[in-house]
């Protein structure tokens, strides 16, 4: 292979990305060197197991493939903002409204979610960590190393471009024959192995590690709505893994899985897809339903309404989303039998998020709501995302869909359920917990330009989308004539996705600013919240807690401070035991990417060569017996001294 | 020394060389038809895969007994989903003309 | 079990019973793993593309070996564990290289049946019966040999270090991986090679 093909070549934007990547990658190098930092990144950071700090390095990673996401956005939505603009050509287009879906549900969603799990669950259930540390760094870096692999795909080899849901026959090696479907398949299944793993890992933390006494009907929203979602993801990914090794098989090797030639079916490939892509909607959207939970709860300044029922519903979504899959290819020809009980199986799921909605109007009913902006984006989720869920339910009808299929009003629908509900969430849920994380709170006045331009800006780009949809517009679509009249409506939503962005700017002006300039004296307990995350330090100390709380009931921090159990004694102080760090997730992951990236060009004997590595790395982990340390009684005890200030 | 002697261990292995044979047999030299055959070795297989999962993998013992089970009963919910529902979807409607 | 009256030694540590559970999770993600490579199998199990067919290529005999091979192997790692319970570590090691050998011997006449189809004329690429059925069959063919190379590290480690909490759960552990891939086994042996042949 030449080295032009190698590298994308040929088109302005895309030279303009490689010498900036190339400029801030030597800039970062440079920096770090300058600095002397190389040391503290790899023992701090790069190596560490420590939850708290594996979350805000999923944070980080996802604000970073937000931007990216969100700038494929911006170009798909410029290049429609007139009729017969000339900003992108048919190929740029598909290659960019690939990666964006790509991004914004695998690499951007997954990981801010996961992220805030990370942080929080733990904390949240009284624990010291999650079960498997080292297994947690490792599903961090996979899914870094996934992520990267994917990203570098337009400056190196050439993008995905079959659309996120890569639809074979599109997809296969007949009609896509470059390597960006390669990327897809490889980078995805490298992510993949991590999410799962986060999977196993969240279930064995809730069920074993609780704190004494939290029974599971005690435990708060957001862990409980963590334990369904890593339920779906053991239960979902697994054939995600499947259909993605099918796909490589089928373009690297020659298989026939889903190509005509040898007797496949493309529409196996839909099938395996939607039975994970569907219930993937879930995984990210119901850890969103437990922060507003959380975030609703406390600004009310009540205990949430309907638990029970709230759990129920939680599960009985859980439930319905395996057995709804076939809603998104009704129109392939299916018998009226199988169109009609999807149908009705996706309509049931509108019940318990109904009863979660209800829930939720009801926590605040008689409450004294305090407007922070955690709780705004709460508030704003609450009727955003109800246009997404009825919009859902005029979907789901088998026979109406025939005329929504694959139109904008499609494409309207999931942006009003993913960004009310996995956006808004992942807002309100860093607003919420940034004090936990970083020792200081975001700017509320900036966070108001930031809530509003937002909320704003979405509403403008993608109610007109609804319209040009019912119209006829086809989604994927990049371009079209002036008399389909569109031109006005799809202006409309370019000017929108601009307020968007703004929006996405001050979020990042906040963190700037906050990080400057804001009060780092806010204490433990800033919000005056109710679950057992508050009850530690902020940032939070590095064993988590010094004693391991006894809980009681629901909201337990709030009865806690109610009846003043919120102090320690130094008697009751012992050493705690902690994980050594360990550099193996980080090489496993590094190794395996070597090996996908090998993949991805098909020298499959290179990849035979590097696979060694990956093994070798299984061999070192299964030898590895570091019993970890301990932190001396003494020094936990000064820790809580510092921050408590009044033992 | 009865104690030691892994009794447990010797009934599951004899029933799952039965099971197997059974299966032989009733699939080659029986007259059932197909469809009938392949529920009756399909139970077999189940039976054989509860012997492994209760008598070699010792599901129901230790303190995640409980755990261990809905995951498994969940687990074989989901297959007989992706199995049937697979099968359904793709064989029924636009494959049968 | 009668003689398990106290807690067996791989239960013993919180992070024991934490990494035991992790597993069992893992396994229910396994379970739907291989039920998507069947699903994919069903659906595709006709498509010949003019290709052989189950009954030009299954022979029974082998496959009864194979069968055979690997139910007689998840019994001596049954019995190599009730070793490890009773805490003789020698015994322990016998049944579980008796089940090492056993595993080798059922991959040598799985690398065989498969050298078998390629001179039949089926491969990956001829048809999307041959696709869907050699990937399930190779899916289950890999599993087995990471699972020999997995015992080959445990058994190192239990020469060095005896049978110890941490020792006993990891061999807990390979067993019950051990004791799934025969489980996947038995519905290749009847829904692959008795359905095809019938």
């Amino acid at each position: 292979m030449k080295l032009d093909e190698f590298f994308v070549t040929g088109d302005p934007l895309i030279l303009g990305s490689q010498i900036a990547i190339g400029l801030t990658m030597v800039g970062l190098v440079v920096l770090i060197t300058y600095l002397k930092k190389w040391k503290w990144l790899w023992n701090e950071w790069f190596t560490t197991v420590d939850h708290k700090k594996i979350g805000i390095m999923y944070i980080i990673a996802g604000v970073l493939m937000f931007f990216r996401g969100g700038v494929d956005g911006l170009m798909m939505k410029a290049q429609t903002s007139r009729p017969n603009m000339e900003f992108l050509d048919a190929q740029h287009y598909d290659e960019v409204f690939t990666t964006h879906g790509v991004v914004m549900i695998l690499f951007m969603a997954m990981p801010l979610l996961i992220g805030i799990i990370n942080v929080v669950m733990p904390l949240q259930i009284g624990a010291r960590d999650v079960a498997f540390p080292k297994l947690n760094a490792l599903s961090f870096w996979t899914f870094f190393v996934g992520a990267m692999l994917f990203n570098i795909s337009f400056v190196i080899g050439g993008s995905p471009d079959a659309g996120w849901t890569s639809y074979f026959p599109l997809a296969g090696s007949e009609f896509s024959p470059d390597v960006g479907n390669n990327y897809y398949a490889i980078a995805l299944q490298i992510a993949g192995v991590g999410t799962l793993a986060s999977g196993i890992n969240f279930i064995v933390t809730i069920l074993k590690m609780r704190a004494p006494g939290m029974k599971l009907m005690k435990m708060p929203m957001f862990s409980w709505t963590t334990l369904v979602t890593s339920v779906l993801i053991v239960a979902a990914f697994p054939i995600f893994t499947v259909a993605l090794a099918l796909m490589t098989l089928d373009r690297i090797f020659g298989a026939h899985f889903f190509t005509v030639a040898g007797g496949g079916d493309p529409m196996l490939w839909l099938n395996l897809f939607w039975l994970w892509g569907h219930p993937e909607v879930y995984i990210v959207v119901l850890p969103a339903f437990g922060m507003f939970s959380e975030v609703i709860a406390t600004f009310s300044r009540k205990n949430l309404f309907g638990y029970t029922a709230m759990v129920v519903s939680i599960v009985a979504i859980a439930f319905l989303s395996m057995l709804v899959w076939v809603h998104h290819f009704y129109t392939m020809g299916n018998s009226a039998a199988v169109n009609s009980v999807f149908s009705i199986t996706t309509m049931m799921i509108a019940i318990p998020t109904g009863v979660k909605i209800f829930n939720w109007l009801f926590t605040m009913r008689k409450g004294r709501i305090k407007f922070t902006n955690a709780m705004l984006w709460a508030l704003a989720f609450i009727p955003n995302f109800t246009i997404g869920g009825v919009t859902g339910v005029m979907l789901a009808m088998a026979a109406a869909d025939y005329q929504y299929h694959n139109t904008l009003f499609l494409v309207a629908h999931f942006h009003y359920t993913l960004i009310p509900g996995v956006v808004f969430a992942v807002f309100a849920g860093l607003y919420y917990w940034w004090p936990k994380m970083f020792g200081f709170k975001l700017n509320e006045k900036i966070g108001k330009w930031h809530f509003w331009l937002f909320v704003i800006g979405f509403n403008l780009t993608f109610m007109p989308m609804f319209f040009v949809g019912l119209d006829g517009m086809s989604r994927r679509m990049y371009t079209y004539s002036e008399s389909t009249g569109w031109g006005p409506l799809l202006g409309i939503s370019a000017v929108g996705s601009l307020v968007l962005a703004a929006g996405f700017a001050a979020l990042v002006y906040n963190i700037y600013w906050s990080f400057r300039y804001a009060s780092r004296d806010i204490g433990g307990d800033p919000w005056d919240a109710r679950t057992l995350e508050w009850a530690t330090a902020s940032p939070v100390q590095e064993y988590n807690f010094a004693i391991t709380p006894q809980v009681t009931d629901h909201d337990e921090f709030w009865l806690m401070k109610k009846q003043g159990r919120n102090t320690i004694k130094k008697e009751d102080v012992k050493d705690i035991h902690m994980p050594s760090n360990s550099a193996i997730p980080i090489i496993l992951s590094v190794a395996m990417g070597i090996v996908g990236f090998f993949l991805v060009f098909e020298w499959v004997t290179l990849a035979a060569i590097f696979s060694v590595l990956i093994i070798g790395g299984l061999i070192a982990n299964s030898f590895d017996y570091d019993d970890g340390y301990h932190i001396p009684a003494k020094k936990v005890w000064e820790t809580e001294q510092k921050w408590r200030g009044d033992l | 020394m009865k104690k030691h002697f892994p009794m447990n261990h010797v009934i599951g292995f004899l029933l799952s060389i039965a099971l197997t044979l059974f299966a032989l047999f009733i699939a080659f030299e029986t007259d059932f038809t197909t469809n009938v055959k392949l529920w009756i070795i399909g139970a077999f297989a189940i039976f054989q895969a509860l012997v492994q999962l209760i008598m070699f993998m010792h599901m129901t013992e230790g303190k995640a007994k409980v755990a261990n089970i809905i995951n498994i009963s969940y687990s074989v919910f989901l297959a007989v989903v992706i199995v049937a529902g697979s099968i359904w979807i793709l064989t029924t409607g636009h494959a049968a003309h | 079990m009668a003689s398990q009256t106290s807690t067996p030694l791989e239960y013993s540590t919180k992070q024991n019973e934490m990494n035991i559970l992790g597993f069992w999770i893992f396994l229910g993600a396994e379970i739907v793993l291989f039920s998507t490579l069947f699903a994919t199998y069903f659906v595709l199990e006709q498509s010949y593309a003019g290709g052989p067919t189950q009954s030009d290529l299954f022979i029974l005999k082998d496959v009864l070996i194979e069968t055979f091979l690997l139910l007689t192997s998840s019994f001596t790692m049954g019995l190599a564990i009730h070793q490890m319970r009773g805490n003789n570590k020698n015994a322990m090691l016998f049944w579980t290289v008796a089940t090492l050998l056993l595993g080798l011997g059922f991959l040598y006449y799985e690398i065989n049946e498969f050298n078998h189809y390629i001179h039949e004329g089926l491969t990956l690429q001829t048809s999307a019966f041959g696709s869907a059925f050699l990937t399930l069959l190779g899916t289950h063919g890999v599993h087995v040999a990471l699972g020999i190379g997995w015992v080959i590290a445990l058994i190192i480690q239990v020469v060095r270090r005896g049978i110890t909490a941490v020792t006993a759960r990891k061999f807990f552990i390979v067993s019950l991986y051990w004791h799934f891939l025969d489980v996947v086994w038995i519905f290749i042996f009847t829904f692959v090679y008795l359905k095809g042949l019938m």
